[in-house]
């Protein structure tokens, strides 16, 4: 049973990653790359990993993308007439691709990855049980991404901002 | 009915495939902000690789590490949105073959 919605969320996943890179409008990107963030959390559900589930859901799908989408407004880029690379480029770029991916499936191919069986149900992805964990074991590097987001912070703003000279350039 | 996860070798499949959309995605674009999706794409398919050993081996540090990956993804977005910006506000556009500067 599980298997089953395994594959279908695989399919539907596949099917939306690709519309995403092929569409013209960047805002029909973003709404699929949406859809493919949520696909993804339905496969974190189906490992029983709640916790990654919730936080994908709310920081990927939820924060992460209407970021891009405010951007995308911001910028006024809603329009189909953004420029496209030549066919030929494209041609290359996709050729490209899959040469990566039969190099990935090769190597997958010698190594033992694991075997044949099948995943087991564990309840390590709970909440509670990894909360646990990262309190515990992993509270250094906890602390240590509060201070990664701080520069993320002050990074973005004083990159972001309008220099001082530009300003009164526009002023005037 | 018997309700089993499927093995960890369709997990790695499905992760090899959505991270070569993703530099697909990459090398067929030029529009900034869509590369900086293509870049999210691919380190969701390492996230969920890495979550579906975390439950093949019953280990949660790899779905602790999971965690730390969407901290560091959310900080590269904010700053990386940052500079496209201010990319669009110099050359009145998010087309990254412009940003030819370094070429000669």
């Amino acid at each position: 049973m599980l298997q089953y919605i395994f594959y279908i969320l695989s399919g539907l996943t596949i099917i939306s990653a690709i519309m995403m890179i092929s569409a013209r409008n960047p805002v029909h990107s973003v709404l699929y790359l949406i859809v493919t963030f949520i696909l993804i959390s339905g496969q974190y559900l189906l490992m029983n990993a709640q916790f990654l589930f919730i936080v994908n859901l709310i920081v990927y799908a939820g924060a992460i993308m209407v970021l891009f989408l405010f951007v995308l407004m911001l910028l006024n880029l809603n329009k189909e007439t953004e420029p496209q690379k030549s066919l030929k480029t494209k041609l290359a770029g996709v050729i490209s691709a899959g040469l990566l991916f039969i190099t990935i499936l090769g190597a997958l191919m010698k190594t033992q990855a694991g075997t044949n069986e099948n995943l087991p149900i564990t309840d390590i992805g709970l909440v509670k049980n990894l909360g646990l964990v990262l309190f515990t074991d992993f509270v250094v590097p906890f602390e240590i991404s509060s201070i990664l987001f701080l520069a993320a912070i002050v990074g973005a703003v004083l990159v972001g901002k309008r220099h001082i000279e530009e300003k009164e350039a526009v002023d005037e | 009915m018997n309700s089993y996860l499927p093995p960890i070798e369709h997990y790695l499949w499905l992760s090899a495939i959505l991270f070569c959309i993703g530099v697909a995605g990459v090398l067929i674009r030029r529009n900034g902000i869509v590369l900086l999706m293509c870049v999210e794409l691919m380190l969701n398919a390492v996230n969920l690789l890495f979550t579906a050993y975390s439950t093949y081996f019953q280990d949660s540090a790899g779905q602790v590490f999971v965690f730390f990956i969407m901290v560091v993804a959310a900080a590269e977005v904010a700053v990386g949105l940052a500079i496209l910006v201010m990319i669009y506000r110099n050359t009145k556009s998010v087309d990254i073959s412009l940003l030819d500067k370094l070429k000669n």
